[in-house]
């Protein structure tokens, strides 16, 4: 059985398109401790990639990708590094 | 740094970059800068360094513009004729970019003026177009260990180098009197193809964001020399020279002296 995670921040960037999905999640991130977890709720299909490529391009570890409902996605993303 | 709806678009491209993100545009932003001349290289340097969003750019230059400085200096235009270089530049780059702050300073650097201008600023970018400030501003720069970009542009070709005093050379290490007044080229001999400026404060302007970011290489001890015709660079190396007159270990020059030398200026 998995361990719930519960993240440490919560973003919900509805309404926003690629590049400022990931822009606002970078940023989000970038203020947040190693080690702590940021969940984010997003809209644009794209992202919902996108955003969990490039977070793991910066060194960043995604932890799941859901999509909850028919327009909505939950990214899971713990800080690695700085 | 908490950044506005609008500069978080504006900088968005820069925030993407791993090597870069909001804690280095925070670093751009927080950065100040003092820029000599508000011409051919002033012009892509100041444009560069304003979009980018640096924070405080002070621009030193005692001309005004003139129909032929259009062929090459983007920062002016025909309108602005006849008006002084720096306010010419300041109205164009708050234009631009109204994070920043354009300090517009009409006067000629001298040995009596230039360490009290620079003091209160991070790095100095030597965008003049004549040995006196050339050696000037370097003097200064090691003086006061300041980081200076330093660039030279003549007819197509171009020369771009990094000062970090202490760290590297200077540019007497590299040469170590200013040439005799034979050796300049003549007004007449002195033309420029309007984008090489461009090419080579683009360099100066990249320097520049580098060091404030702390990121990558600069050119330390290196000097960067562009063949517009062949479309060539290459590097040099440039040692620090032990035997420097102001940045060796045991300088001659410990005081700003005298700079005056008869070269056109046009
Ligand atoms: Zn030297």
């Amino acid at each position: 059985m998995e361990e719930e995670i519960i993240p440490d921040k919560r973003i919900d960037i509805r309404g926003l398109k690629c590049p400022y999905t990931f822009v606002r999640s970078k940023l989000t991130l970038e203020a947040m401790n190693t080690g702590e977890v940021l969940e984010i709720l997003l809209d644009y299909p794209e992202a919902s990639i996108s955003i969990p490529k490039s977070m793991q391009d910066h060194g960043q570890r995604v932890l799941t990708v859901e999509k909850v409902n028919d327009k909505d996605w939950i990214i899971i993303i713990r800080k690695e590094k700085d | 740094m908490e950044f506005t709806d609008d500069q978080v678009i504006r900088y968005s491209r820069h925030i993407i970059l791993p090597e870069v993100g909001g804690k280095g545009q925070a670093k751009i932003s927080a950065a100040k800068v003092f820029l000599i001349g508000a011409g051919g290289l002033g012009s892509p340097i100041s444009y560069y360094l304003a979009a980018a969003g640096v924070g405080r750019i002070a621009i030193v230059d005692d001309d005004v513009v003139d129909l032929s400085n259009l062929q090459r200096q983007i920062l002016h235009s025909t309108k602005t004729v006849g008006v002084a270089k720096v306010e010419s530049a300041k109205a164009t780059l708050e234009a631009l970019n109204p994070d920043v702050e354009i300090i517009a300073i009409k006067d000629r650097l001298t040995p009596e003026n230039i360490l009290g201008y620079i003091k209160d600023y991070d790095i100095v970018i030597d965008g003049s177009d004549n040995f006196p400030t050339r050696y000037l501003v370097n003097d200064a720069c090691v003086i006061s260990g300041k980081p200076l970009s330093s660039g030279a542009v003549l007819k197509f070709e171009g020369q771009v180098t990094t000062i970090i005093p202490k760290e590297g050379h200077c540019y007497r290490c590299l040469f170590e009197e200013m040439p005799p007044d034979g050796l300049v080229p003549s007004c007449q001999e002195g033309g420029v193809l309007g984008v090489l400026p461009g090419i080579i404060g683009g360099l100066q302007a990249m320097e520049v964001l580098k060091i404030i970011l702390g990121k990558g290489d600069v050119l330390i001890n290196t000097l960067l020399i562009y063949d517009a015709l062949r479309t060539n660079f290459r590097k040099v190396k440039v040692p620090k020279n032990p035997e420097c007159p102001v940045c060796g270990k045991t300088p001659s020059i410990t005081k700003l002296g005298n700079y005056e030398a008869n070269y056109c200026r046009a």
